[in-house]
């Protein structure tokens, strides 16, 4: 175990898809017992790049070196044979087969599968490194943190000494962080090299020893932790001086527009997935929610927007009672509300559709007799396109070959165009670049000048705390609280956020 | 014998052919491949089954015969939907087709002959010294010709082969989730090849127990539709290999019982009892859909293309 | 070895063109097996054409088997944009037939344009029940599609033939049990010596055209086909189009069980079909659910049938081979969508490094 080995060398790598330069020339070396950051930005190229390292993605150019020795992967197969163990963002995992099974999967283990001889092989590596996972459990019945750990069992148990990490975080809670950054400080204690893909700045200082930043495919620099800030590292990741900034607008007080009184819904399985939430919203006001993946965000807004069948409780805009109305109905009674949902491709617009197939995805009813007429959305999708900066070949051009962050600003430049008076917007800058996410933040405090009551999920709790006038706290379907933004911590939010409620709330009266 | 056992030991005997496609479908499907080409590689098996049997006299080269015409029809499927990535309900029914036409076409000059003699005599009931003598399950399943004890090997084998091996553990891997298979360093594309010819082979089996057994003799289309009916069993039995058996004998009893009644005192017209088997698989599958459990799912990347590279 | 490049961008012409090089691939390969059977290629296919458009009864021979092949592919087109699997043309245009010859045999004394207009509309609501059944099922619990509407196909054509050979047989048939005639005024008339079907093929090429272009209901079966999620977001009834759909889809080949009872078989025949609801799915398929194209591949179809029952006549060859011909045509195009999609680079080691990166360059 030579402590500064040089495990991983990665030296002019290029790779491109179709007309994308996904990297470009790009270097990195990793050390042994090193945690290395790899920061940078949504379509910098760092999944791109460690793809190329565990085989999933051929490099077009350059050469790796794995101990000293050049590599050419052409599998997963060779990757986890060089003890690289890759833990994706999206998790590899079969579902309706146990954790076990799992982890055994392309194992050459003989014909038959061994129950005991495994089990105890997977009891010797979980305590080594201290995870906690149970082997005979179904994967789809595990939380998203359980499912993470069962992720590097699996790449440990195959003896990998290299793991990769793709942003690990992002479904955590803050408590799940720690644990994770525990495990992590475990393997560089046993001479791992770690690599540790990020955008997320604090983690990054809390927890690497070295620091490459990408920025749209390049490398730009790679940086000792104690010789950096993250000032400098954000403007590495963007490219200019960047004030990160969110200015938070303060705006008197308005009347109440949306009021929402013991609201209970029952998800697929019949089990409650909201419990009796209550809360008011007013104009010009920006409602932050924050919660882990799962606490009912997706359900409280589809079942605002009619789109989640209410168990019981009032859903009250404006005077007008919204429970029980389909969104056909929204539409057509006027009801001047806008839904951004997270699933953009899935649920707010249609993929293989051009542009303005998809503006007159709701307006379209509103047109008289049969036939629809597509000129006057065709000039709006021109307007947009100029309003909003969107880098796209044409109007006529089906909208998933957009980027992440053109699909989202034509996702928003429709809803935003009906002039809402209240907007749900879920994970909106989620896989967007910080300029496209600020963009986006500059967007929702000019429709909160206007006097929009905007509803806010979303997951990095500084945003939130930036942005919001008020935080609400989801968990388990149940509100934990609904604190002032000024006063709000991440520790205060992480709290709530696995279900402490905290003794003083301030809660609206309705 | 009683009217009831003799029913379904004949239940038994026409269900076999069932038996055979399913499997051959659940080993597709496992891996994530819907084949709608079940009927044309049940034919193409049956065709060339009977035509290798003619020429050869040898059972065990025409079933051998059988089992590469299906699997020759699964290969052009495969082709299509694995490699180049195509439609797989357009490619499998374009396969049905192409099937029943190589079929039709092959079986021109075999239509009215009869199986030969020496591959009757091995198709012979033979009852099993002992088991054959259990009451009532005995005369049931015991007493039958070698292709449906056959099928009752195969049906276990495919049970064990699935839920107890390694390889069957990484075949279920590639059918739900072949990117975690893939980050396994599972070799998607010879998983999905072997499984995809192997449900072919089988399907072809089972159109060569029509042609050579049941019959025995050559008829145009003498799958009538069985095909489609093991396509539909396969949601019926859920994946799995064992409740397929008992599908299959079920159906095979609903396919024989229009003739039965016809001897009965009973004045329903045959064509209308025909139509039982379709009816109950529509019902069965209402249910099924009803039901809507995790388990009862199909393999979840059933009918989706697998790609790597893709962004 | 080599790699696959997704393509940015295809230009119609090219699709098209790629897809009539698989035409032609398919024409080679079967010309080998022609060979095969001792026969010469060139005299064969020529000799379909013959037979195909050889003089003016062969020429009407064809439209007259295009036009069931059209309005049954129309009508599958509008459920396939809906990502809804029907297969069951064929028992959609036995239902529409059977329902057509109800009136016929009972409403004989009716005047022409009367009782043919009712035929009409019995065989359009006959088809349009069929396929409602199936529609219903997947929108109230999901159930499979593609099996319903298959099954729905055997349960009907067992229907007729219970007819056929029980309740409607015509007692004056000797030895092969068939239904009775139709009298005259329930046989479509002719114009320009085919049927008035060609009239109904044409009409509704367009009006499926501007239907599924230009028209609410249209635009909303294309967005449910794409995802249900965004079809509920955007307040599309999703039951309500399923169903508006597949009656609409059902109806046509209902549509055309009656023009083919009526006109061509002149009564109620379990053969009356004749594999058009399997052919249309692969002419639907071809057309890339487009009704121009429909019209232009049903009557290359018709031509492949017409030209392969003629050869079968000049040189024995047997009728199974126009369908062999016909899977083999849409294996090579199924095929060809791949490179389509796909460009293929070729990556030879001894100068991979540059080849590479001229790639990468090239690409941008």
């Amino acid at each position: 175990m030579i402590k500064d080995m040089s495990y991983i060398s990665m030296q002019g790598i290029t790779k491109t898809f179709g007309k994308v330069i996904a990297n470009q020339d790009v270097n990195l070396t990793v050390n042994s017992g090193e945690i290395h950051a790899l920061l940078g930005e949504n379509g910098a190229g760092k999944s791109t790049l460690m793809n190329m390292l565990s085989g999933i993605y051929t490099p077009d150019g350059g050469s790796i070196f794995i101990r000293g020795e050049e590599v050419k992967f052409t599998s997963p197969k060779d990757s986890i044979n060089a003890g690289i163990g890759m833990i994706h963002q999206h998790f590899k995992l079969v579902d309706v087969l146990t954790a076990k099974e799992n982890i055994i999967l392309g194992q050459k283990t003989g014909l038959f599968l061994n129950q005991k001889a495994l089990t105890a092989k997977i009891k010797e590596v979980s305590l080594k490194f201290g995870l906690d996972v149970d082997p005979d459990k179904k994967v789809y019945d595990m939380s998203i943190g359980e499912k993470q750990t069962l992720e590097i069992l699996k790449v440990l148990y195959r003896g990998a000494n290299i793991l990769i990490l793709d942003e690990p975080t992002a479904v955590l809670t803050p408590q799940e962080t720690a644990k994770l950054f525990k495990i992590m400080s475990r393997m560089k204690d046993e001479g791992c090299a770690v690599i540790f893909i990020s955008h997320k700045m604090n983690e990054v200082m809390e927890v690497a020893d070295r620091i490459t930043v990408l920025r749209k495919g390049n490398t730009i620099r790679t940086l000792d932790k104690i010789n950096t800030s993250p000032k400098e590292l954000t403007d590495l990741m963007v490219g200019r001086p960047v004030d990160l900034a969110i200015k938070r607008l303060e705006i008197d007080q308005q009347d109440i527009v949306l009021g929402v009184k013991d609201l209970r819904v029952l998800n697929e399985e019949k089990v409650e997935a909201l419990k009796g939430l209550s809360f008011t919203l007013r104009s010009g006001e920006i409602l932050g929610v924050a919660g882990i993946a799962g606490s009912g965000q997706k359900e409280l807004c589809e079942a605002i927007a009619g789109l989640y069948p209410v168990k019981t409780g009032e859903i009250t805009f404006k005077g007008d009672n919204l429970v029980g109305k389909s969104p056909k109905e929204i539409i057509t009674k006027g009801i001047s509300m806008s839904f951004i949902p997270e699933d953009r491709l899935g649920m707010g617009l249609v993929a293989s559709m051009d542009m303005v197939d998809n503006l007159i995805l709701k307006q379209y009813q509103s047109q008289k007799g049969w036939l629809i007429d597509r000129k006057p959305a065709a000039k709006k999708a021109l307007e947009l396109i100029d309003k909003l900066e969107i880098k796209t070949p044409g109007i006529n051009h089906p909208i998933r070959d957009l980027s992440g962050g053109n699909i989202q600003k034509v996702l928003l430049g429709r809803e935003l165009d009906s002039n809402p008076d209240l907007l749900i917007t879920a994970y909106p800058v989620r896989g967007l670049d910080i300029n496209a996410s600020h963009m986006i933040y500059d967007l929702l405090n000019e429709e909160k000048q206007k006097g929009v009551a905007i509803l806010f999920i979303a997951e990095d709790l500084d945003v939130l705390i930036e942005l919001c006038d008020r935080i609400m706290v989801l968990c388990d379907g149940e509100i934990t609280g609904i604190i002032n933004a000024r006063e709000a911590t991440r520790e205060k939010l992480g709290l709530l956020m696995v279900g402490e409620k905290l003794d003083k709330l301030e809660v609206e009266n309705v | 014998m009683s009217l009831t056992i003799s029913f379904l030991a004949a239940a038994v005997v026409a269900g076999t052919p069932l038996l055979f496609a399913t499997l051959g479908a659940i080993v597709s499907e496992k891996a994530g491949h819907l084949n709608l080409g079940v009927e044309g590689m049940m034919l193409m098996g049956a065709v060339m089954g009977f035509q290798v049997a003619l020429l050869t006299q040898n059972p065990f080269i025409a079933l051998f015969a059988a089992m590469i015409a299906g699997a020759a029809g699964a290969l052009i499927y495969a082709l299509l939907t694995i490699t180049l990535r195509a439609n797989q309900v357009v490619s499998g029914l374009t396969l049905t087709i192409f099937g029943s036409g190589f079929s039709s076409f092959m079986g021109q000059r075999l239509v009215g002959q009869i199986a030969p003699d020496k591959i009757k005599a091995f198709f012979k009931p033979v009852a099993i010294p002992g088991l054959s003598d259990i009451p009532f399950l005995g005369p049931i399943f015991f007493r039958h010709d070698m292709f449906v004890y056959f099928g009752y090997i195969v049906a276990v084998l495919l049970g064990i082969y699935l839920y107890k091996t390694t390889i069957g553990l990484n075949l279920r891997a590639v059918g739900e989730n072949p990117g975690a298979a893939d980050a396994a360093s599972i070799n998607i594309t010879k998983y999905k090849y072997i499984h995809v010819l192997l449900g072919g082979a089988l399907c072809g089996l089972g159109g060569a127990y029509l042609s050579l057994v049941y019959v025995p003799a050559w008829q145009d289309y003498v799958t009538a539709g069985r095909g489609w009916i093991a396509v539909a069993l396969v949601i019926f039995a859920s994946w799995n290999p064992y409740k397929a058996l008992i599908g299959s004998y079920l159906f095979g009893g609903l396919d024989i019982i229009g003739f039965r009644i016809q001897g009965t005192s009973l004045h329903v017209s045959q064509y209308l009892i025909d139509m039982l088997p379709y009816l109950v698989t529509i019902i069965v599958l209402v249910f099924v859909s009803m039901r809507n459990s995790r388990e009862s799912q199909g393999p979840k990347a059933l009918g989706t293309p697998y790609y790597r590279e893709e962004r | 070895m080599f790699k696959l490049i997704k393509r940015s961008k295809v230009s119609n012409r090219k699709t098209t063109g790629i897809k009539l090089i698989a035409i032609l691939l398919a024409l080679l390969t079967s010309a080998i097996f022609i060979m095969i059977l001792d026969l010469n290629p060139l005299e064969v296919y020529l000799s379909m054409l013959n037979g195909a458009f050889g003089s003016g009864y062969r020429v009407n021979e064809t439209i007259i088997k295009a036009i069931p092949l059209v309005i049954a592919a129309l009508g599958i087109s509008i459920a396939f944009r809906m990502q809804f699997w029907n297969i069951g043309g064929e028992g959609q245009i036995m239902m529409g037939a059977f329902s057509a010859s109800f009136v016929a045999l009972n409403f004989a004394q009716l005047p022409k344009p009367i009782l043919l207009s009712l035929m009409i509309i019995a065989g359009v609501i006959g088809g349009g029940l069929w396929a409602l059944i199936p529609a219903f099922l997947k929108a109230k619990w999901g159930t499979n599609e593609t099996i319903v509407t298959l099954m729905m196909n055997y349960i009907a054509i067992k229907w007729v033939t219970y007819l056929q050979y029980g309740p409607w047989k015509d007692p004056k048939s000797m030895g092969f049990p068939k239904v009775t005639n139709f009298t005259d005024n329930a046989i479509l008339p002719k114009l320009l010596g085919v049927h008035i079907g060609w009239i109904f093929a044409l009409v509704l090429v367009v009006f499926i055209y501007i239907f599924m272009k230009h028209s609410k209901k249209g635009y909303e079966i294309a967005v449910l086909g794409e995802s249900e999620n965004t079809a509920r977001y955007a307040g599309i009834n999703i039951q309500k189009t399923i169903i508006t759909a597949m009656i609409l889809s059902g109806g046509l080949c209902g549509l055309v069980g009656m023009i083919q009872s009526s006109a061509i078989n002149n009564t109620l025949s379990v053969e009356l079909s004749a594999g058009v609801g399997f052919t249309a799915i692969i002419v639907a398929w071809l057309s890339a659910l487009r009704a121009p194209v429909i019209l232009i591949v049903s009557i290359l179809f018709a031509a492949l049938l017409q030209g392969g029952s003629f050869i079968q006549t000049a040189f024995g060859i047997p009728e199974a081979a126009a369908l062999i011909l016909q899977g083999m045509i849409l294996f090579f195009v199924l095929g060809s969508e791949f490179f389509v999609r796909f460009k293929i680079v070729w990556n030879s080691e001894s100068k991979s490094d540059k080849q590479e990166i001229i790639v990468g360059r090239e690409a941008k």
